[in-house]
């Protein structure tokens, strides 16, 4: 029994995490068409730029429980960069999808490379966060704090997202952007101020789930790289575009993996991977997409 | 049947073409100064060669299905490591030293597999097509990655020196990979570059450039897009795993980065490179890359910052790549005359 609370809020955590690195993903594709391979970068850049803000947040002098607000904070303030991306993805949006995952491929190879510049290529870790919160008792398992609170804020900024895309003035214009550009545009919709919206907001959650992230585990390199094809798996099974999707696939990838790593640690990505290719095969738009293919 | 709409095709298909035939001449010439190469060369830039032969022929293959078929697979790199674990098993664990035997089951086993991949892949198209073949070449590498006791994880597994028409190599490592071995190669490259010619200016290849202009057209006058999508996956995934062979004995291992998909990006990035749209494209992007990594490499190690710069540049600015570029130069100076 606590092994299986064990498992259920570990992966839980994961996928509060990876919710938001594939809504960013879900959210650019579904307005821009365009399936961004650099969201793992900016993950990674998120977690590194945490390590960096709370750096800032310690030699100030703040207290501890502070330091979630400021991850967070950190997060949305270095999701800016997508602002100067999304002007040069500009350039490519009537082209075929190769040459867009081709230039996000591009900008996930410099990114690597920003990282080692900036931040050195040994990993690096931030522990006096973790434990800062102190451990609750779920259930009979006593787990961190800190991980309980990832979990609320990442539901805290789905039920936010779900708001402003379904509720608000600019929320509608994004969805009917996203719906036909051409029509938003004739509507008299500034589609290209639109774009530049979605994309930064898209990049924000990739990198506030960084900065979130990064306590529990350390800012390394390859992070960006293996986190861009857990997200593509969340997309492919929760379906294309779909945010509910990527909730629910999110939660399907985040399970599937906790469950793996304690009972066949061999099978941890592979079973992730079977679930995707058998999702394609039954219902290649997956569980929430639209038949586009 | 002589509606206007007909002409517009034939039209681009004579354009097509006419340049298309270069492409070869292109590819032949490119080898035969690689073949007069050893002369000047030093070992160091022949070892370069090696692993450009290599992907010249993996991505002749991919372009197939790429420039030819409009598929693009994003995990191409899969069968680089099928062919590169089957040379690893069957030097280190069977003892089978033959290269030809090493190519011949490197094929048919990248051959079966992607039969296998190929049936579930090819019914998509587009991003799909793009995301699948991602998702198999993953289950591929993290089964490389994590199961240790039969493909040695991480650490790979050694590939032993191969004996080339039943003969053994005396010499060093260098002396063989750069003597017998290069020569071998190149002459391969050569054997499966024209083959690769005759097969995309055969009926299957046309029938192949009419899915990727207009599949549903295709269908209509009798073309079978299925069975033919498929051919063209097998095809690309038997030129993948012999260009994964050379590239294993070359580097005397055979390791799971080589199916990572970072690594199915940079064979897109190389036939981008060259431009995709030619036949000898691929090939020349394989070189410049192979070339122009090593030098930036020498320079500085932030050598992924340049590469992806290039790329993104490419993109941007050159998306038909330097073959489609110097093509359309070309094309314009006779324009012009």
């Amino acid at each position: 029994m606590t092994e299986l609370v064990d498992v259920v809020l570990g992966g839980t955590f994961h996928a509060a995490v990876l919710f938001l690195v594939a809504a960013g993903l879900q959210l650019v594709f579904g307005v821009q068409k365009i399936v961004n391979l650099a969201c793992g970068s900016f993950y990674a850049l998120g977690a590194y730029f945490g390590i960096t803000a709370v750096g800032i947040a310690i030699k100030l002098g703040m207290p501890p429980v502070l330091f979630l607000p400021v991850l967070i904070l950190a997060g949305l303030a270095i999701g800016i960069v997508g602002l100067p991306i999304e002007r040069v993805l500009r350039t490519i949006y009537r082209r075929d999808e190769s040459y867009q995952l081709l230039l996000t491929f591009g900008f996930l190879l410099m990114f690597q490379d920003v990282f080692r510049f900036l931040w050195g290529a040994t990993p690096r870790t931030m522990d006096n966060v973790y434990m800062a919160y102190g451990t609750a008792n779920f259930l009979g398992v006593r787990v961190p704090t800190y991980n309980l609170l990832v979990i609320a804020a990442s539901l805290a900024i789905a039920v936010g997202l779900g708001l402003f895309l379904e509720r608000t003035k600019t929320g509608r214009i994004v969805r009917a952007t996203a719906e036909n550009r051409d029509m938003a545009e004739g509507l008299g919709v500034n589609a290209s101020k639109i774009f530049a919206l979605v994309f930064t907001v898209g990049c924000m959650l990739g990198t506030v789930g960084g900065a979130l992230v990064v306590p529990s585990g350390a800012a390394s390199l390859d992070m960006a790289v293996e986190l861009v094809v857990e997200s593509f798996a969340v997309v492919v099974i929760g379906g294309l575009g779909s945010m509910r999707g990527a909730l629910v696939g999110a939660l399907v990838v985040g399970l599937m993996r906790a469950a793996a790593i304690s009972l066949v640690p061999e099978m941890e990505m592979l079973s992730v991977y079977l679930v995707v290719v058998l999702v394609l095969i039954v219902r290649p738009a997956g569980l929430f997409g639209k038949a586009t293919a | 049947m002589s509606t206007p709409s007909i002409d517009i095709p034939s039209e681009t298909a004579v354009r097509r073409i006419v340049p298309a035939i270069n492409g070869l001449w292109v590819l032949l010439g490119l080898i035969a100064i690689m073949a007069l190469l050893p002369m000047v060369a030093s070992p160091y830039a022949l070892m370069l060669m090696l692993p450009f032969i290599g992907y010249s022929i993996a991505l002749l293959g991919f372009n197939l299905l790429f420039g030819t078929t409009g598929l693009l697979s994003f995990g191409h790199a899969l069968f680089l490591g099928v062919g590169a674990y089957t040379a690893a098993a069957l030097t280190s664990k069977f003892g089978i030293l033959s290269f030809e035997l090493l190519l011949i089951t490197a094929a048919l086993v990248s051959g079966l597999v992607s039969l296998v991949i190929g049936v579930l892949c090819v019914r998509y198209t587009r991003i799909f097509f793009g995301m699948l073949t991602l998702a198999f070449g993953m289950l591929f590498h993290s089964f490389l990655f994590k199961f240790y006791g039969i493909t040695g994880g991480d650490q790979g597994m050694r590939v032993l020196r191969p004996l080339l028409l039943g003969m053994e190599w005396r010499g060093g490592k260098t002396a063989f990979l750069t003597g017998p071995f290069y020569y071998y190669a190149l002459i391969l490259f050569a054997l499966l570059g024209l083959a690769m010619w005759r097969i995309t200016q055969s009926p299957f290849g046309l029938h192949l450039r009419a899915i990727r202009e207009n599949d549903g057209k295709a269908a209509y006058v009798g073309v079978q897009i299925f069975r033919m999508r498929l051919i063209a996956f097998v095809i690309s995934a038997v030129y993948g795993g012999i260009g994964g062979t050379i590239l294993a004995v070359t580097t005397g291992l055979a390791d799971p980065e080589l199916a990572y998909w970072t690594h199915s990006g940079n064979l897109v990035f190389m036939a981008v490179l060259g431009g995709s749209g030619t036949f000898a494209g691929p090939a020349i992007g394989a070189l410049v890359f192979v070339l122009l990594q090593d030098f930036v490499m020498s320079v500085t190690q932030y050598w992924r910052f340049v590469m992806g710069s290039v790329l993104v540049l490419l993109v941007v600015f050159m998306p038909q790549g330097l073959s489609g570029t110097v093509e359309a130069l070309i094309n314009r100076r006779k324009g012009g005359q």
